[in-house]
């Protein structure tokens, strides 16, 4: 029946859809994308390990052997555990009150939440610097209390937290916003307690979307490079974290040890990606409600 | 505490006192009392607007009033936080627990208790197996809330809140989100569970049908004031204003006058009785179905047919009157009027009120 009314040829010349461009354009679209991507981020992810891996197995390991990486490891590893729970507990703090309530300079605070995205790190360790270095603001009071923060872990983990902090509060301010409050009344006129009802009932509905920011603060925190290198003071075995690590054996030309860090850190950025899209798959609706805001 | 005092059928369950709410600088409330009654189906029947959910959130405790005060029984309630009011609240949007079952959504009131107030964890399997019965259910306990339909999650809503044996059950427009046919089954319903538990319940509505229907008393709300309360044949047979005879129902105003107690309208007699004390120019309102087409002098209006339709057995006929307005008459479906013919109408009963 169709045929006479629609010839074969026809229907393969007429294009899909108004907004589908010709087949030649869109191969040339997509191969520009692919070729764009293989250049600069496929082939330099290759490179890190091609080079950890350049002279064998046990040089890579060997990498790890040493008492400065394990140092740098353990700052990297403990800078995370402080500024992850951090600003986890912040960022639903924050996006609870502004959520949820009413009140003056809200627009303020969600500005200001935003500021560490806009602000290049170096600034952001700068300003800690300025703050609580010996000729900072708090450096003659800090001096006096025997406190040491910049060029120390302290000073670490503070930039770290400034950095990182807008990922919860960013992902969970929409999300709580489309959610609204009839749950959490409900749960109180049965009888809950504020505590109660935010843990049967604000967390589990909030749990996806949290879990997806945690882990993308948490790789940032790991992966923070220009805030911390201004802080830190780069003394090794105290204050390197692994970014700084990779740096400093780049700087001596021990490439493969550098390399292999490195590895490390694009592992915990593949492993991350992998666990992020898995979220997105699976829990798309609740994370859709934050990402539109990004 | 829910029990036999309040269940003495008449006596006063909640007092709600001179109550002002003010809103940025919108006043919804203003110096607002009313009494509900032990065991009784009362409706806060308003256009939007009217205060009439704020209304029910302060019972609830979910806002708090300016001024005034809620009592509960003898006990002073103003300031008693929502948890411990023991009211059961049925939400427009149902607000079920999404991650939850529907036996854990019906539980959860009886889970939020202290330790040592909540019941054993038979029983409170029992009690939810029980209300899963009276809501006709049963069979749902293990399902999600998003595997159901509205009216079902409406059900559970209700049953989530009569769970923990509320002294009062707050319906919150519970019908609003439903599409028609649902809606009147589960008025059905709700009179039916009203009837079997006697709970006190008060239920908030912007659909007249649904206040007059469903409920023992109607309580008409307008900009923040109550207007009247009484059973749903007081509020139709002898509403105390103008505002609440519109608001029940379409209306047809028309300018008359009260002479020695009689109402006349273009100088002929009505058989509408004017209140004591009311003479002079006054606005006399009618139903659609008090009007009847007539002719010559026992016509009171005059006016063209603009147009008619026919709706469940009676037909509806838009009347346009000389000096512009258009009024709808009610009549049996017999006569047809073509449109554009001149016809009289008659008023054969009606209200009047002060201009």
């Amino acid at each position: 029946m169709s045929e006479t009314f629609a010839p074969v040829t026809m229907a393969e010349a007429r294009p899909a859809s108004v907004v589908t461009e010709g087949r030649w354009i869109r191969r040339i679209l997509i191969g520009i994308a692919i070729l764009f991507l293989a250049l600069f981020l496929v082939l330099p992810l290759v490179t890190v390990f091609a080079q950890a891996f350049a002279k064998g197995l046990n040089a890579y390991l060997a990498a790890f052997t040493e008492t400065d990486a394990h140092a740098a490891i353990r700052l990297t590893l403990l800078t995370a555990a402080i500024a992850v729970p951090f600003n986890l507990v912040f960022g639903i703090m924050a996006s609870w009150a502004i959520a949820k309530f009413e009140f003056w300079g809200k627009n303020l605070l969600v500005t200001l939440i935003d500021l560490p995205f806009s602000v290049s790190p170096v600034v952001s360790g700068l300003i800690y610097v300025l703050v609580f270095g010996a000729q900072g603001l708090a450096g003659p009071w800090l001096i006096d209390h025997d406190i040491q923060v910049i060029f120390a872990v302290p000073g670490i983990v503070l930039a770290t937290i400034f950095v990182t902090f807008p990922f919860v509060a960013r992902q969970l301010i929409p999300l709580m916003q489309e959610q609204g409050t009839a749950e959490e009344e409900a749960a109180l006129t049965l009888g809950a307690s504020g505590w109660h009802a935010f843990r049967t009932v604000t967390l589990p509905n909030i749990r996806w979307g949290l879990l997806y920011s945690v882990l993308l603060c948490n790789a940032r925190a790991m992966g923070e490079f220009g805030a911390v290198s201004v802080v830190s003071g780069h003394i090794r075995g105290l204050t390197n974290t692994l970014p700084l690590h990779v740096e400093i054996l780049y700087n001596e030309y021990n490439f493969v040890a550098s390399f292999a860090v490195a590895s490390l850190l694009a592992g915990l950025a593949l492993v991350t990606l992998l666990v992020k899209s898995l979220l997105e798959w699976r829990y798309a609706d609740e994370i859709a409600a934050g990402a539109r805001r990004h | 505490m829910p029990g036999a005092t309040e269940r003495v059928g008449g006596s006063t369950a909640i007092r709600v006192e001179n109550l002002s709410k003010t809103f940025d600088t919108a006043a919804v409330l203003h110096d607002f009392s009313l009494d509900v009654r032990a065991g009784e189906l009362l409706a806060l029947l308003g256009p939007s607007g009217s205060g009439k959910t704020t209304l029910l959130r302060i019972i609830a405790g979910l806002d708090f009033p300016d001024d005034g005060r809620i009592v509960f029984g003898a006990e002073d309630a103003t300031k008693l936080p929502v948890q411990q009011r023991a009211v059961g609240f049925v939400f427009q949007h149902y607000a079920l627990f999404k991650h939850m079952s529907v036996a854990d959504n019906i539980a959860y009131g009886l889970n939020a208790r202290k330790r040592a107030d909540r019941p054993a964890k038979a029983e409170i399997k029992k009690r939810v197996g029980d209300l899963l019965d009276l809501i006709k259910l049963s069979g749902f306990a293990d399902r999600y809330p998003s595997q159901l339909s509205g009216g079902q999650r409406q059900r559970i809503a209700l049953a989530r809140a009569l769970a923990v044996e509320p002294r009062v059950l707050l319906l919150d427009e519970p019908f609003g989100a439903l599409d028609a046919q649902v809606r009147k089954d589960l008025r059905r319903w709700l009179r039916e569970i009203h009837d079997r538990t006697g709970q006190t319940t008060i239920f908030v509505t912007h659909d007249q049908d649904e206040a007059l229907e469903l409920s023992d008393r109607v309580a008409v709300l307008a900009k923040g004031r109550l207007e009247q309360v009484g059973t749903p044949d007081e509020v139709q047979e002898a509403p105390v204003s103008a505002t609440v005879l519109k608001f029940l129902g379409d209306t047809i105003e028309v300018e008359a006058i009260v002479q020695a107690g009689q109402v006349r309208v273009n100088g002929r007699l009505t058989p509408v009785s004017a209140p004591a004390g009311l003479v002079g120019p006054v606005k006399l309102y009618a139903r659609p179905w008090q009007l009847q087409f007539a002719e010559g002098d026992q016509a009171h209006l005059e006016g063209v047919v603009r147009s008619s339709y026919r709706t469940q057995g009676r037909q509806r006929i838009e009347v346009d009157r000389p000096e512009g307005k258009t009024v709808v008459v009610e009549a049996a479906d017999t006569n047809r009027f073509a449109a554009g013919s001149p016809v009289g109408l008659r008023i054969i009963g009606g209200h009047v009120f002060p201009n």
